[in-house]
């Protein structure tokens, strides 16, 4: 019996259930939210068999149709992929149950298939095991996203999404014309051969610069997040969630597939120059994010450059290199995409009861919005990194290797930002503590709305008590083999 | 082998074309249709360096690509073009403003 | 783990969980919150009573959770965490009560409460913490959970000072956050051992343990309102007084306190941090404050703002005795956490009572006040001279020590700190008493209410009355077995063993 469960290729039913789904939403919209939560907990089932799959037999490699490569495509799966599947599905689960209640009618037609689209791209990226098949579903994830975006209607959202859609194509081609160059230079694209044929060569340092800007561009880096802070302001507040949370980690999670698997073991000069460069564009948008993010008189751009400078963390392992920072960042992917998607549905919430988002309008809304005020606050804990949180666990790490390297420079950076973070967070907080004289309206909020984004407040706050576990599960298949040590 | 390498500076050629107009214009259906240099460009540079003797026959996973990577940016001009349209019928302009949701 | 080992835990818990389920109350289940209030804090008074039997007997109580890599969430009941548990858990009972009377039909009570019990909670694990990074833990859940309660009033001027908390707080956790990871990368440990973990370190990283120390006091010099960085206690005064009775008496500022003390004795070990030379500037610190705190509350009419000026001075008491390295400094150092305490949270709820009793809120207005609040200014008297230093009350014993300490260490100057500073607290408090006893009474007070037969609310009159005698009491009592002092020299005689 377990024998069979085990058998089940989980990974090929994660990329097709959403596929399904989507398909059945937009054949059958009358039923879209049943089959869209629906579909959201299958895949959470799904996750789960995978996990244990893994936790079982270690790393796993599927052929689909049986070809193999250099043909056939191949799915991978190991703890890396786990977590970013997890994080999906989690994201995914939540954002589902808070649009059942946020999308109605011509909206709701148009958001599941749309997001479940989007969330096929999305698992089947995260499982990719060659550099071709990520740029497809990269591209695939994108367009889904732009349309999401642009679901909100309206000039801004509209001119957002535009912009969106041409940076993210932009980007795309050239990650392709990258990956071009990879396989002519070295005959494959599967990361794996690669991974042992790959040689430092001006063929293939072209093609790591082109690949990487690319992947940067669609990661927002700084000073490429222009494009960032209103697509991810101007969606609708489940979209944005899903923005921040998983859409923006895509494409890094391809630059950290890159990097810790094909370019960090060749070592080369070039390889610590670029290290050093992301680092430093982090720390930019570390310091640039959370200054932005401190200027903003709107809620949901507030939130945006917070996104910016959290990105930014991501960055800071690149110099320092060493299995300690990766988990990290491996951790402040997830603990980040918890929090941040809390703080948009927070946002939401508030745009929903109050019909604005003006931080310095907000007064009172601690009193009527209790819990939406408690996701705010909960999930703030986590970005400023304040213990006991996700968001403390990866700053301790990044803290530790950046001392313990003496690179204290980078330690100031994340002590900085915390400090960033802190006043941006707490502008909210402050004035929605104030006294309000407008009677109170409360209820207006669907309970359903509230909960969720406290759900994932709190889920962020409990991962700082299961760091030690995340690890061991993170750690399947060695995804940071390529890296030294301690 | 000169001639392939000549395709693939043409296609590098393009990309950079591309890249260039999509900087300088503002109309969007110029920048929509920028990409679409890019992307031929990227196409021709994979087509190029697939032949990788002059005798031999060409490798076919990089035509794979291509056919893939023309039915992607199908997709991607159609939502590009109806997306302006929306833009142009919301704001009554063919460009981008500049700046922030007020 | 059995139910013994789980103690510590249960001491945290005992508060979180009331707290949390009256975050959901509504607020009109006033019977239910205060029900809930009081469970918790009288269980945690037991709980800590019967750590401190099993202490005496030989039992030890710890407990140990996974947190990061390499480091646990570690509680453990030692000596030194037991003095500020029991400490917080009996002035968090009386603060209770006081707070269910002061806060009676005002908005908001079951959000205030829910944070006061968080408040509590945090302070409970900040004191039995057995790590640095435990330590951490609590002290940043202190700094989020008072924040609520200080801009309670939902006013400006409290969104101003909440802020102004912030900045100085959350600062000085970053700076606490990077003393502690920039020691484990030193050590690989950061767990709390009597007389230190760092002296057997290679003598290169001497330096950097400087450095980590200087960040160290900064970090919790803020809640402890040393010298530079006090300037965020005064203007929370704004706060409802239950809450400047906790922040100044029973959980903030003694966090601070507490923490100093911890680094000292039980990360650098008292005699390395003497051979390092960094006890002596501390102690030069710790004197100015005392100084520049007493001076600053004597041109205060605000009487809560006197009171706060009051208290950076005397948490200082608590630096010095510790900085001045000796065994009997130590005690009056300790012991003072435990004496101020008691002291200012009475004048803190005696404050209170003025202001909501009378509407008195500055020491201008106080002329005859006794005679219409005979008990509430019975016990301000006692602590305003107790803060003074007059035998036989606690304070006294405090600065009995700490001089004797100084002679015995051989820092004869710190005789003249104690002594120009008891004369400033007799400058600035025994105005207050004249004039309350002695001088004629007004026609009308500013905002009289009558609470029947007594002078004010029971609950607002018990719990001063209380700790009045407790000031006394243990200042007689203080050779007793059961008295803080003899559990103080306990804990020096660990530090300081032959």
């Amino acid at each position: 019996m377990t024998g069979d469960l085990l058998g089940i290729p989980w990974a090929v039913l994660l990329i097709l259930l959403p596929l399904i789904g989507g398909l059945a939403c937009f054949l059958l919209p009358s039923l879209s939210k049943s089959l869209g939560l629906l579909c959201a907990l299958a895949i959470l089932v799904a996750v789960g068999g995978l996990g244990w799959q893994l936790a079982e037999n270690g790393a796993q490699r599927y052929a689909i149709g049986g070809w193999g490569a250099p043909l056939g495509i191949d799915l991978y799966a190991d703890g890396l992929s786990l977590l970013m599947l997890v994080m999906a599905a989690l994201v995914g689960l939540g954002v589902s149950v808070y649009s059942s209640a946020y999308f109605n009618g011509d909206k709701a037609r148009h958001f599941w298939p749309l997001w479940l689209f989007l969330w096929a791209a999305l698992n089947a990226l995260f499982l990719s095991a060659d550099i071709f098949n990520l740029y497809v579903t990269l591209e695939l994830l994108g367009l889904a996203a732009v349309a999401l975006v642009a679901l909100a209607g309206g000039a801004d959202a509209l001119n957002a999404a535009m912009r969106y859609l041409l940076v993210s194509l932009l980007g795309s081609l050239f990650y392709l014309l990258g990956v071009a160059l990879i396989y002519h230079g070295f005959g494959s694209v599967d990361i794996a051969i690669l991974a042992q044929r790959i040689e430092p060569s001006p063929a293939a340092w072209s093609a790591v610069g082109l690949m990487s800007a690319g992947l940067l561009l669609k990661t927002a880096l700084f000073p490429m997040h222009f494009w960032l802070p209103a697509a991810h302001a101007s969606a609708p507040a489940p979209v944005s969630a899903l923005l921040s949370a998983l859409v923006v980690k895509a494409p890094f999670y391809i630059l950290l597939r890159l990097w810790l698997e094909i370019f960090s073991p060749t070592g080369a000069a070039p390889g610590q120059l670029l290290g050093q460069l992301l680092g430093l564009l982090g720390a930019a948008a570390v310091l640039w994010g959370g200054i932005q993010a401190l200027r903003q008189t709107r809620l949901k751009l507030l939130i945006a450059y917070s996104t910016v400078a959290q990105l930014g963390y991501l960055f800071l392992a690149f110099p320092l290199g060493t299995s300690i920072a990766w988990k990290g960042v491996f951790y402040l992917l997830l603990s980040h995409a918890l929090a941040k998607a809390a703080m948009f549905m927070a946002a939401g919430n508030i745009l929903y009861f109050c019909g604005h988002d003006r931080i310095t309008d907000l007064d009172g809304v601690a009193q009527r919005l209790p819990l939406t005020l408690a996701a705010f606050s909960l999930a703030g804990v986590s970005i400023m990194g304040l213990p006991p949180s996700g968001g403390f666990v990866a700053k301790w790490l990044l803290l530790e290797t950046a001392l313990r390297s003496g690179q204290w420079w980078w330690a100031a950076i994340l002590i900085l930002g915390g400090l960033l973070a802190a006043a941006y967070i707490f502008q909210v907080i402050g004035h929605a503590f104030t006294q309000a004289d407008a009677p109170a309206e409360t209820g207006l909020v669907p309970a359903r709305m509230e909960w969720t984004a406290v759900m994932f407040a709190f889920a962020a706050i409990l991962l700082g008590f299961f760091a030690t576990d995340a690890f061991e599960l993170i750690g399947i298949g060695a995804p940071t083999s390529g890296v030294s040590g301690g | 082998m000169s001639y392939i390498i000549l395709y693939a500076l043409l296609g590098v050629g393009l990309f950079v074309l591309g890249l260039y107009a999509l900087i300088i214009h503002a109309h969007l259906l110029r920048k929509i249709l920028a990409i679409n240099v890019m992307g031929t460009g990227v196409f021709l540079v994979l087509v190029a360096l697939a032949a990788r003797h002059q005798d031999a026959p060409p490798d076919p996973v990089p035509h794979a690509m291509v056919i893939t990577g023309i039915v992607v940016a199908v997709s991607a001009t159609a939502l590009a073009l109806i997306l302006m349209l929306k833009v142009y019928a919301a704001t009554g302009k063919t460009e981008l403003h500049d700046g922030k949701p007020d | 783990m059995n139910l013994a080992q789980s103690l510590p835990l249960l001491v945290v818990a005992s508060s979180l969980v009331p707290g949390a389920i009256i975050f959901f109350l509504d607020e009109k289940q006033t019977v239910a919150r205060i029900f809930l209030n009081m469970a918790g804090a009288l269980i945690k008074l037991a709980l800590a009573g019967v750590m401190l039997w099993g202490i005496v007997h030989g039992y030890h109580y710890e407990i140990r959770l996974p947190l990061l890599p390499g480091i646990d969430l570690f509680l453990r009941a030692g000596p030194l965490a037991m003095l500020f548990v029991t400490l917080s858990a009996t002035l968090w009972l009386l603060t209770t009560i006081y707070a269910i009377g002061y806060l009676e039909d005002s908005p908001h009570r079951s959000r205030f409460f829910g944070f006061f019990s968080l408040c509590v909670t945090a302070t409970a694990g900040l004191a039995l913490a057995g790590n640095l990074l435990t330590f951490l833990l609590f002290y940043e859940l202190l700094t989020l959970a008072t924040y609520p309660l200080i801009v309670h009033r939902g006013t400006e001027e409290a969104r101003l000072a909440g802020r102004n908390y912030l900045i100085y707080t959350i600062g000085g956790g970053a700076l606490l956050l990077l003393a502690t990871v920039w020691l484990y990368t030193l050590t690989g440990t950061l767990e709390f051992t009597a007389r230190g973990f760092l002296s057997g370190l290679d003598a290169v990283h001497h330096p950097a343990l400087i450095v980590i120390f200087v960040l160290f006091i900064a970090g919790l010099g803020v809640k402890a309102a040393l010298l530079p960085f006090h300037g965020w206690l005064p203007q929370a005064m704004v706060a409802p007084a239950p809450v400047s009775a906790l922040l100044h008496a029973v959980a903030v500022v003694k966090a601070g306190a507490f923490g100093i003390v911890r680094v000292v004795y039980d990360v650098y070990g008292i005699e390395f941090a003497a051979d390092l030379g960094v006890t002596l500037p501390l102690a030069i610190l710790a004197s100015a404050t005392i100084i520049y705190g007493s001076v600053r509350a004597l041109f205060q009419d605000d009487l809560k703002r006197r009171l706060a000026f009051s208290t950076v001075s005397q948490v200082s008491y608590i630096a010095l005795g510790v900085a001045v390295v000796g065994p009997i400094a130590t005690i009056g150092g300790l012991v003072h956490l435990v004496h101020q305490g008691i002291q200012k949270v009475t004048l803190f709820f005696c404050a209170g009572n003025l202001a909501e009793t009378l509407g008195i809120h500055k020491v201008s207005e106080m002329n005859g006040v006794a005679r219409r609040m005979p008990w509430t200014m019975t016990a301000f008297t006692i602590s305003a001279l107790g803060m003074i230093g007059l035998p036989p009350l606690t304070g006294f014993i405090s600065k009995w020590y700490l001089g004797m300490g100084a002679l015995d260490a051989g820092q004869n100057w710190v005789i003249f700190i104690l002594a120009g500073s008891s004369l400033l607290n007799a400058a600035y408090f025994l105005p207050i008493v004249y004039a309350a006893w002695f001088k004629p009474s007004p026609s009308t007070w500013p905002h009289e209410r009558s609470f029947g037969a007594l002078e004010t609310a029971w609950p607002l009159l018990l719990p001063p009355i209380i700790t009045a005698a407790l000031t006394l009491g243990l200042g007689l009592l203080a050779s007793s077995p059961i008295s803080p002092l003899e559990w103080v020299r306990f804990i020096a005689s660990r530090e300081f063993a032959p």
